[in-house]
């Protein structure tokens, strides 16, 4: 029998298509994360975490909502091993609860300026919800 | 010549002068835009989950009807570039991806042929550089820009990931400056121009984003920009909240100004 940990690994690697046993622990992704100060676990963290199948605390970790995801992680991984597809996924297994949505329509109101392009709420409504 | 056309949810709104000037500059280069029939919005960003299926279906559907018209598709917006150019590559690439995105559109009215990613998709400024030429650009130049130091921005959504969009060096693009040279101007050389500007996350997380414009920013003054050029509605709201001194501006429209056709634009 699986534990939760083991079947959240098993959905995660099939999800992002990533492995992270490709990743050589060189921390480029970290050093050229532009929100690695706004997270509480970095890229590379990410990647050796999802291979110690320790997929719950990323799981609850508010950053899955600060990756910009701009791919720099993925451009520059010298061993292709593209963190931020695992981050999304681990961002996905999150919103696709019930219930489990970062962000609604109904707080886009208040969000807004008066030059706020359509294109930022798109992007963060498919980001954040479900 | 025709291509077909992808305007995207934000040049209908916050960014008609991108679309207008887009238009005119094409027009005056001899391509005719022509936008297709009900497009759907691409969503904004390119969901990069294998299972994640129906946000993609408005994408495929934009790039089936350019297939049915033997035409490329072209867009402007940075973000549908990426979101459309990345679907089409998950077509090609992913079979079982292709075959379940098939399946769903089987069901649309005049379904047609399954689509397995044949349409070439291009950046407006592939099609200015490719179809073209920016020898041929040069030559339509009424006004240049003659001592204008101008910093092209990439951001991350024209460039990244580098094998799918093909566009250029990811890390050390010139298609920007290279129209920038074209139309007599002359690009500043400076590292911020691919680096991200805080994207969507300025919704509601604003101090993240802040601190990445700015980044970008100081970077641009430093190397004497007198302007900043961007294809990304997004990045051109998030920049120009935090810039004192220089100006963000859409490469349309120093195109346009250029061509002599920012009248009427």
């Amino acid at each position: 029998m699986q534990t939760k940990n083991e079947r959240l690994k098993e959905q995660v690697v099939r999800m992002s298509g990533v492995n992270p046993l490709k990743c050589m622990r060189c921390g480029k992704c970290s050093a050229t994360c532009p929100a690695y100060d706004e997270m509480e676990y970095h890229p590379h963290q990410f990647v050796y975490m999802v291979e110690r199948g320790e997929i719950e605390p990323l799981l609850n970790s508010k950053s899955l909502y600060q990756c910009l995801s701009c791919f720099a992680c993925v451009e520059r991984c010298p061993r292709n091993v593209e963190p931020a597809k695992l981050v999304e996924a681990i961002r996905l297994v999150a919103i696709r609860q019930q219930g489990m949505n970062h962000m609604t329509a109904d707080d886009i109101p208040a969000l807004l300026d008066d030059d706020m392009p359509q294109q930022a709420i798109v992007s963060a409504l498919r980001k954040y919800a479900k | 010549m025709r291509v077909s056309y992808f305007p995207g949810c934000t040049l209908r709104t916050k960014a008609k002068e991108l679309d207008l000037q887009a238009r005119k500059c094409a027009e005056a280069l001899g391509v005719e835009l022509c936008e297709i029939e009900n497009w759907q919005c691409c969503g904004g960003v390119f969901v990069t989950a294998k299972d994640e299926i129906a946000s993609k279906l408005s994408s495929v559907r934009a790039l089936k009807a350019a297939r049915d018209a033997s035409q490329p598709l072209v867009t402007v917006c940075s973000a549908c570039h990426n979101v459309i150019k990345q679907t089409n590559y998950a077509m090609q690439t992913d079979t079982e991806f292709a075959d379940k995105v098939n399946r769903y559109m089987a069901q649309d009215k005049d379904a047609g042929e399954p689509y397995h990613g044949e349409t070439v998709v291009q950046h407006y400024l592939e099609l200015l550089r490719d179809t073209v030429g920016f020898d041929q650009v040069k030559a339509k130049v009424q006004k240049p820009l003659t001592g204008k130091k101008v910093a092209c921005y990439y951001g991350c959504l024209l460039l990244r990931p580098g094998r799918v969009m093909q566009m250029d060096d990811p890390e050390n693009p010139r298609i920007m400056e290279d129209l920038i040279r074209a139309l007599g101007g002359e690009p500043v050389v400076w590292a911020g121009r691919n680096e991200c500007c805080g994207g969507y996350v300025a919704l509601e997380n604003e101090p993240s984003a802040r601190k990445k414009s700015e980044k970008v920013l100081s970077d641009a003054q430093a190397h004497g920009a007198d302007l900043i050029v961007t294809a990304c509605p997004l990045c051109r709201y998030n920049l120009s909240k935090y810039s004192a001194d220089v100006p963000v501006v859409y490469f349309t429209e120093l195109l346009a100004q250029a061509l002599g056709v920012e009248e009427e634009a």
